[in-house]
């Protein structure tokens, strides 16, 4: 996972609630086999007609959001199914930042250990900042070390759990941490508390 | 005297490995279920780190997602093919077990674990598939988790977590006649939406719960997720110990099963433990239910209709999904056509739902160009159907009788509702395209599918007359 500390990007608003994760990736795409390659397939239902057209009510690949790299999305994104192919899609398009006033704890988890900085923010803020993205050239930034997005100069502070953001700083790799915990993995087992069965 | 906890307290204070003061803590996973999907990149990260799978003793893989419900010998879906066949090499050459599509034990993963006894109470259990939650009704606390996850557990046998906040929700009174497990969490997550439960594992109390069967039980804790409940459960009682009686990996001596379901028992939650939020309802007033739109909080008592615009805040949202399933403003439930029905999924296919859907059918027939299909959970549940001439039932009454898998909940096999169809299902999950592009999606429960493949239309079941019970 990438280390990651600041980021600044044209933001792209995604005025929906309730955004599954059966619409960030549609299940035809969970074939493969790889991490790789899956930004062509976001949102691939509302983007693209049965036969591969760009649809024109939805805006994502609309030319004024070229280059967007923070999503400021409704309530409880990503929620549903478990599949990590939505982040992985999410990154893949180019969105290294997505913001909104709440998130599915599996997306949320998901989007984390990708290295995806999500933050979640006050619906006032989280609406001001959708409207003004509508012009296609709003950028926000972000400064994970600060816990801070700042728009038009304005400053605005974010709450993320301190070892989330550890993590994300410093491009740690859950495993390799754990592992260098396997005593007390060991001690665990040999204890017998799990003892069922 | 010691303190008094839920269920979800014990389950986590037992399984705590390592606790560091303001960092989650590392927890310890007693069963990990594996399928084709979500696990590939996950044994690949293993392969290109040089690691192992830590117990692949206490991992299960089955193929359940993408295998065809019939003709299996012939995967026409060469990518899909590809998945499987990578399953069987990870499995391989990691040594973890393997119910592929042929083995006698394959079915759909959620299906297949309490069947085989591998989920019991007090487990951790997890899946990189977010109906996980189904095995919360055995009292093992159980959860999805995406593929960095699977990797996790795959190499370290661990997770980490925050401790869970806790939410009981109490069910009141007794369900009416006719109304089952399904109507009872459609109606949950109705009133109290697909957030309820983000950021807490949810227990289901009172005696509604109490008196579903374990089958019941099963149902309403698959669709924890869709209340954005990563987990729910249900504390052990004497049924939960009569269901895993005799299972295969349950100890069989008479000592030994004993010490085990006292411990089983001895998670129950304690009378009077304190739940960081509690919510009720009343099961008394459930009817029915049947959702009209693209999230499972769009849901509806049979006897109603669907939303008036201007009644609601989430005017646009309304508006989309009404515009989306081709249905208006106060339009009854009982006027809308279908023309597929799936009975099936990971929430309604076990042998009581087969059994109570056939006794609906029993000497009906299908009406004329409704495309209705039953996919069983599991090939041990289509034999047990079969033994009670369950697929008689259905054939006879024009049904389509199948394989086992997770088949049209999700479409990722063959079984597909085309783009403008409309579907009676017994699945968890009605959002835009999930059973196919453009497909519409309603959620019911077994009964209400089958009186709907026989009507064409929605009708209230508690009106339906069958012709016999079968024993």
């Amino acid at each position: 996972m990438e280390a990651v500390e600041k980021h600044t990007g044209k933001v792209y608003p995604l005025n929906r609630d309730n955004v599954d994760t059966d619409q960030i990736i549609p299940k035809q795409f969970l074939k493969r086999i790889e991490r790789t390659g899956f930004g062509q397939f976001l949102f691939y239902n509302w983007r693209f007609d049965d036969d591969g057209s760009l649809r024109h009510d939805f805006d994502l690949d609309n030319e004024k959001y070229e280059g967007a790299s923070v999503m400021v999305a409704g309530e409880n994104f990503g929620c549903g199914s478990s599949r990590e192919h939505a982040p992985w899609s999410l990154l893949d398009f180019g969105f290294k930042v997505i913001i909104a006033p709440s998130f599915a704890d599996i997306f949320y988890s998901n989007a984390l250990k990708n290295g995806i900085i999500v933050i979640e923010a006050d619906k006032d803020k989280v609406d001001e900042w959708q409207d003004k993205a509508q012009s296609g050239d709003f950028q926000l930034s972000v400064d994970l070390v600060e816990q801070t997005v700042t728009a038009d100069g304005e400053v605005y502070k974010f709450d993320i759990p301190s070892y989330h953001k550890e993590k994300l700083i410093n491009g740690w790799d859950d495993i390799s941490l754990t592992l260098q915990l396997e005593d007390k993995i060991n001690q665990y087992e040999e204890s017998g508390r799990m003892g069922i069965s | 005297m010691a303190e008094k906890k839920t269920i979800i307290e014990k389950i986590w204070e037992d399984h705590v490995v390592h606790r560091d003061e303001g960092q989650p803590d590392l927890i310890y996973i007693d069963q990990h279920l594996v399928h084709e999907v979500t696990s590939p990149q996950a044994f690949e990260g293993l392969r290109l780190a040089g690691r192992k799978v830590r117990r692949p003793d206490l991992t299960f893989a089955t193929m359940d997602h993408n295998v065809p419900t019939k003709d299996r010998e012939n995967v026409k879906d060469e990518i899909s093919a590809k998945q499987m066949d990578a399953l069987k090499k990870n499995c391989a050459d990691f040594g973890v077990k393997l119910a592929d599509m042929f083995h006698p034990d394959q079915g759909i993963v959620h299906i297949i674990g309490p069947q085989l006894g591998l989920t019991q109470p007090g487990k951790t259990i997890v899946c990189g598939d977010s109906h996980t939650s189904t095995h919360g009704a055995f009292g093992a606390l159980a959860f999805g988790i995406g593929t960095s996850e699977v990797e996790h557990v795959l190499a370290t046998q661990t997770l980490y977590g925050d401790r869970p906040k806790t939410m009981n929700v109490k069910v009141n009174g007794p369900l009416g006649a006719g109304v089952t497990a399904k109507d009872l969490i459609l109606a949950i997550i109705a009133k109290f939406g697909v957030k309820f439960g983000t950021g807490y594992v949810v227990e289901y109390t009172g005696e509604a719960v109490q008196s579903l069967s374990m089958e019941g039980r099963m149902t309403v804790c698959n669709m924890s997720i869709e209340g954005g409940a990563r987990a729910g459960l249900i504390s052990p009682d004497e049924k939960t110990v009569d269901f895993l009686t005799g299972r295969r990996y349950v100890p069989k001596e008479e000592e030994a099963f004993r010490a085990i379901s006292e411990k089983w028992l001895s998670y129950a939650t304690d009378e009077g433990a304190a739940y960081d939020k509690t919510i009720e309802i009343d099961a008394t007033e459930i009817e029915p239910q049947v959702s009209w739109g693209t999230n499972p909080g769009m849901v509806v008592p049979i006897s109603g209709a669907t939303p008036s615009v201007d009644a609601v805040d989430n005017k646009d949202e309304i508006t989309r999904a009404l515009s989306y399933m081709d249905l208006t403003e106060n339009q009854p439930i009982t006027s809308i056509e279908i023309d597929h029905v799936f009975i099936g999924s990971c929430t309604n296919s076990r042998v009581p739902d087969l059994k109570n859907a056939a006794e609906i059918i029993k000497g009906k027939k299908v009406k004329d160009g409704i495309k209705a299909i039953v996919v069983p959970g599991s090939f041990l549940v289509k034999s047990e159907a079969e033994e009670l001439g369950l697929d008689k039932i259905f054939k006879e009454a024009g049904f389509e009788w199948r394989d086992a898998g997770c088949s049209a909940c999700l479409g990722m096999n063959d079984d597909i509702i085309p783009a403008g169809g409309r579907c009676a299902s017994t699945s968890n999950r009605n959002f835009e395209g999930r059973q196919g592009n453009g497909a519409r999606t309603h959620l019911v429960s077994p009964e209400m599918a089958a009186a709907a493949a026989i009507e064409g239309r929605f009708v209230d079941v508690r009106s339906y007359t069958t012709e016999e019970k079968i024993s």
